[in-house]
């Protein structure tokens, strides 16, 4: 201060009065208080990256939130074991959304206001990521869900937001299609929940039934709040062959109770589930043994295959899964494996991503988008644990392998395992012509 | 499937909902009648009795029944102190003024569901249900626990029924409800009596809970539909009825059932509401509640 005012001392004396030099040191106090202030401008390079985690740790998804908690802690704790992102270590600032879209919408704005996270991720529920994802592009903050829903690829969200971790709906349902219409039947009897996530499967299953010569005869929506079952079983018509199931949500356990104690001994179609139903369930519960025999799609299989790849086994040890899928140290906490890999690989991706944008701050978040749209091939490695990928620029989402298992013993085996270009559609949107 | 096996499938459906529903409004209704004060935290109170009923269970090992007969005591049991001491704490400090109970009983809906989630957590955890049979018809089978819910569910009614009207304890709430400052008169003790019947009412949530959760799984968030479902019965049935309460469980669960296998479960509470809308207009003090002095 004394340099600058130093060519007129004279007056810049006389206007010092004690009030505006208490007003000055109070200013000065302030802004040596404000917090990362100092850090910032003595070691920009130095100071941690802060990833915002938009977590379901309540409501209905609740179960998912406490494993993609767990993957990601256990992630970045490996990240910053490698010297974090681009030397940087990684900090990770945790804000619940109760599963709740409206809540989701304000978990991205303190993410990027309050807590000046560098991005948010991590949003699973496709109603929350339909209510959030606006909110993150208005604030332009990045924005990577782990959701599955296809509202990323479908072109409604907007560039801010990124898939890199985990396949979409449509992909998924049009790699699996051949296999269930050639293998378990043509005339299919769907069971899914009535929001987005359930219409998805709604829409581009029946599609690629279709394309198979097959056809979905009925379609039963159920309320995703819908806490007993039973009465939506005689609407399955007589001449299903395959009945096609996925539930979320705190119901799912009751839902595949009554549904073994609907057909109980009698006969019954075919049974192909997303493992949405019976994520977080042990299929050892008394009630399940109907499903023995009966097929599941997994995202990543929950029963560590005899083939399992070394990264698999690295991951699995990694975020404290043993080899039947359940946690290490309660072996009746069963993760949500088919899904929570998704947290892992996202983060992997946003590492990357920072990296080769030469990321240093909020100001470099339009680069660090570009840099993830630039990616295309990511091989099986520790990152990738779930398998090799390709990852779509213009649509923003990634492409992969899915698992059918059967279950057998109460275990689920691995009987098919798609190709990546079993999962491919022409591209609906593309995300890079819109400007930042 | 045929109409036949349909509408009886339908019919056991709603029998099962019908029941739980009555224990749990007739325990709404109960409170209501005698203390005039709307419990709005009713469906916690519920909620609480399938937690503790998981607690319990997952602590006695060995046959699940053994844990199940336990949760039946012992749930309600806890469910109807901490009742009885909200009533204590709260309710009696308010003067049972009925907009000030309202309010102080949306204060303890929170409470207690805030309490369920940082204590138990988020997730639905599933009790085991105490016999394990199903029921194979020719055209579908059925949980037979579902039918003993029906049968436990209506013996514990008829004890509700003998104890009001055959006991000392249930003379002296009948005398409270007819009239609180007589009774008074003639030495009831009404103080001991409104905590009473405000914590048998939460018991009643909580045996209905207790016997659902085998069905269902414990979840802090369980409550919300019972007591929107309870305070139409209530409506229907008029307040603080016992008999009316009872015969608008059993409409309004086997409706709800039946409109809910045939057409949707949205069909079902759209024609629930609109039939309180008809009772709210037409007999605005329910079937069977007493006309206003």
């Amino acid at each position: 201060m004394s340099k600058t005012t130093a060519p007129e001392p004279r007056t810049t004396r006389a206007t010092l009065t004690r009030r505006t030099a208490l007003k000055g040191l109070a200013g000065g106090a302030a802004l040596a208080a404000a917090p990362g202030w100092v850090p910032y401008i003595e070691a920009q390079s130095s100071a941690p990256l802060k990833l915002g985690f938009q977590v379901h740790r309540t409501g209905i998804g609740a179960a998912y939130g406490r494993w993609y908690d767990r993957v990601t802690t256990a992630a970045a704790a490996l990240i910053n074991e490698g010297g974090g992102i681009g030397g940087r270590p990684v900090e990770i600032v945790t804000e619940d959304d109760g599963t709740d879209p409206k809540r989701g919408a304000e978990v991205v704005e303190k993410l990027a206001t309050q807590h000046g996270c560098d991005l948010a991720f991590g949003t699973l529920f496709s109603h929350v990521v339909m209510g959030s994802a606006p909110r993150a592009g208005e604030l332009k903050l990045p924005y990577f869900v782990v959701s599955e829903g296809h509202h990323v690829a479908s072109g409604r969200l907007n560039r801010y937001t990124l898939q890199p971790g985990i396949t979409d709906v449509k992909s998924q349902v049009r790699a699996m299609a051949p296999w269930v219409t050639q293998n378990l039947g043509k005339k299919v009897t769907m069971i899914f929940p009535d929001y987005a996530f359930g219409h998805d499967h709604r829409d581009f299953f029946s599609e690629a039934v279709a394309a198979q010569g097959g056809e979905v005869i009925e379609k039963i929506a159920i309320p995703p709040t819908e806490s007993s079952f039973t009465k939506y079983f005689p609407r399955i018509p007589r001449g299903t062959d395959v009945l096609y199931h996925v539930m979320v949500g705190p119901g799912v356990l009751t839902f595949v109770k009554e549904l073994g104690e609907f057909y109980g001994t009698g006969a019954r179609p075919a049974i192909f589930g997303f493992i949405d139903s019976l994520e977080a369930v042990d299929i050892a519960t008394p009630g399940l043994d109907f499903l023995e025999g009966t097929y599941f799609w997994e995202g990543m299989p929950r029963y560590a295959p005899p083939d399992a790849s070394e990264h698999e086994g690295f991951y699995r040890q990694r975020v404290g899964v043993d080899a039947n899928g359940a946690s290490m140290s309660d072996p009746k906490d069963i993760a949500t494996y088919a899904h929570m890999f998704g947290c892992w690989e996202t983060l992997h991706v946003i590492k990357a991503g920072m990296e080769a944008a030469g990321y240093q701050g909020p100001a470099d978040r339009a680069k660090l988008i570009e840099a993830v749209e630039a990616m295309t091939g990511m091989p099986e490695s520790r990152e990738h644990p779930q398998g090799d990928k390709v990852f779509n620029g213009r649509t923003h989402q990634v492409f992969g392998h899915q698992f059918i298992s059967r279950v057998e013993g109460a275990r689920l085996s691995v009987v098919h395992k798609t190709s990546i270009e079993d999962g491919m559609y022409p591209d609906e949107v593309d995300y890079t012509t819109q400007p930042f | 499937m045929d109409l036949g096996p349909y509408l009886m499938l339908a019919s056991l459906e709603g029998a099962v909902g019908a029941a739980v529903l009555a224990l749990t409004a007739l325990g709404l209704s109960l409170v209501f009648g005698v203390m005039r004060i709307v419990n709005v935290a009713h469906g916690e109170f519920y909620m609480l009795g399938a937690v503790l009923a998981w607690w319990v269970t997952s602590m006695i090992g060995g046959h699940p029944a053994l844990g199940f007969v336990a949760a039946m005591v012992v749930a309600p049991l806890v469910v109807g102190l901490i009742a009885a001491a909200a009533e204590r704490l709260v309710l009696r400090r308010l003067n049972y003024d009925p907009e000030a109970t309202i309010v102080a009983t949306i204060g303890l809906l929170y409470v207690i569901q805030q309490l369920a989630l940082s204590t138990y957590g988020a997730d639905a955890r599933p009790v085991p249900a105490p016999i394990d049979f199903r029921i194979q018809f020719p055209w579908f089978g059925y949980s037979g626990y579902k039918l003993c819910v029906i049968v436990a569910s209506a013996a514990l009614m008829l004890g509700v029924w003998l104890v009001l009207t055959r006991t000392r304890a249930g003379l002296m709430m009948r005398a409270t409800q007819y009239d609180p400052e007589t009774a008074r008169a003639f030495a009831i003790p009404v103080g001991r009596v409104y905590a009473g019947v405000f914590a048998a009412g939460a018991m009643l949530a909580a045996l209905g809970a207790v016997l659902i959760v085998p069905i269902q799984q414990a979840h802090y968030l369980m409550g919300h539909d019972p007591l929107l479902l309870s305070f139409i019965v209530v409506i229907i049935g008029g307040l603080g009825s016992l008999r009316g309460t009872v015969l608008a469980a059993v409409i309004i669960g086997m409706s709800d059932g039946i409109i809910s296998v045939f057409f949707s479960p949205t069909l079902a509470k759209i024609l629930a509401t609109l039939l309180v809308a008809f009772v709210l207009v037409w007999r605005p003090t329910g079937l069977f509640g007493a006309r206003a002095a």
